[in-house]
C-alpha cells in the first residue's frame, strides 16, 4: 500500500522535503513508517521518544494501523505561542 | 472574509477581529492574550521568527483546546488564532481571546487557552538570531495526556 508521510520543522529539514510517499506492506502501523523514515534519514531516528504522530488530520498512536492512501505526519516536540 | 474562529493564517493578527469572532451578548468579560515575537530568547539577540504549522491538525486542536475549556468553565467560549510564516520582533503571533459572563471564567479560560496551545497544538518557530537559527522544540504533543491538561488547568486558576 502507498502511504502519504508529512513532516515538519527539523524532521523536515533533515528529510529535505516536506512530503514523501512510500510504499509499506499491507497491515503496518506508523511505527513502521516511522522506522522506513529513519532508515532513510537516520538523523530521525534521534526523535523516536519525543516525536508525535497523526493519522488523516488526527493525532494518533504509533501502532495504528495505516490504509492504502493514508497520511500519516510526524510532528517533532511543539512550540507554538 | 471575516475570521473563523479557530484559525491559522499567514495574514497579521488582529486581536479585536480575534474578539468579534465570538462577539455574545452574554459575554459581560472577554480576556484576550497577545503573544509577541521577542527580541531576546535565552541570551540570543532574535532577529525574527518563522513559523510553521501542520494547520488542519491544528485548527481540530484548537477547537479540542476550546472544548475542554467550555467543560472546565461552562459558558466560556474560545477563539484561537495563530500566524505562521515569517514574523519580525513586536509582532502577534498568537491571540486567544476567551469570552463569559464573568471575569474569573474568562480569565481562567484564556490562560488555559494559551497553556494548551503551547502544550498540543502543531505548530513549531524556527529562530533566527545573531549569529545563527535554531528549532525550539518545547512539549512533546500529547493531547490525550491528563497529566499536561491538569497543569494548564493548575495555571489558569492560579
Amino acid at each position: 500500500m502507498l502511504v502519504k508521510i508529512l513532516l515538519f520543522a527539523r524532521l523536515r529539514e533533515i528529510a529535505g522535503r516536506s512530503e514523501l510517499e512510500r510504499e509499506l506492506p499491507d497491515g503496518a502501523t506508523a511505527e513502521a513508517a516511522w522506522v522506513a523514515l529513519a532508515r532513510e534519514f537516520p538523523a530521525v531516528g534521534d526523535y523516536r521518544t519525543t516525536a508525535s504522530c497523526a493519522v488523516n488530520h488526527d493525532y494518533a498512536k504509533f501502532t495504528t494501523a495505516l490504509h492504502d492512501g493514508d497520511e500519516v505526519a510526524f510532528l517533532p516536540p511543539v512550540s507554538g505561542g | 472574509m471575516g475570521l473563523a474562529r479557530f484559525a491559522i493564517t499567514p495574514d497579521p493578527l488582529d486581536p479585536a477581529a480575534v474578539e468579534a469572532v465570538i462577539a455574545d451578548p452574554r459575554h459581560g468579560a472577554v480576556a484576550t492574550f497577545v503573544g509577541r515575537v521577542r527580541a531576546e530568547n535565552q541570551g540570543r539577540s532574535v532577529q525574527w521568527l518563522e513559523y510553521e504549522a501542520y494547520a488542519p491538525l491544528a485548527v481540530s486542536v484548537f477547537e479540542q483546546i476550546a472544548r475542554e475549556a467550555a467543560e472546565q468553565w461552562p459558558g466560556a467560549t474560545l477563539a484561537i488564532a495563530h500566524r505562521i510564516g515569517r514574523l519580525a520582533i513586536g509582532d502577534a503571533s498568537v491571540v486567544v481571546a476567551a469570552g463569559s459572563p464573568h471575569r474569573r471564567e474568562a480569565f481562567a479560560a484564556c490562560r488555559y487557552g494559551i497553556e494548551r496551545v503551547k502544550q498540543i497544538a502543531p505548530v513549531w518557530k524556527h529562530e533566527h538570531f545573531e549569529g545563527g537559527d535554531v528549532w525550539i522544540e518545547g512539549a512533546t504533543a500529547d493531547p490525550a495526556d491528563a497529566a499536561a491538561r491538569e497543569i494548564a488547568v493548575a495555571r489558569a486558576c492560579s
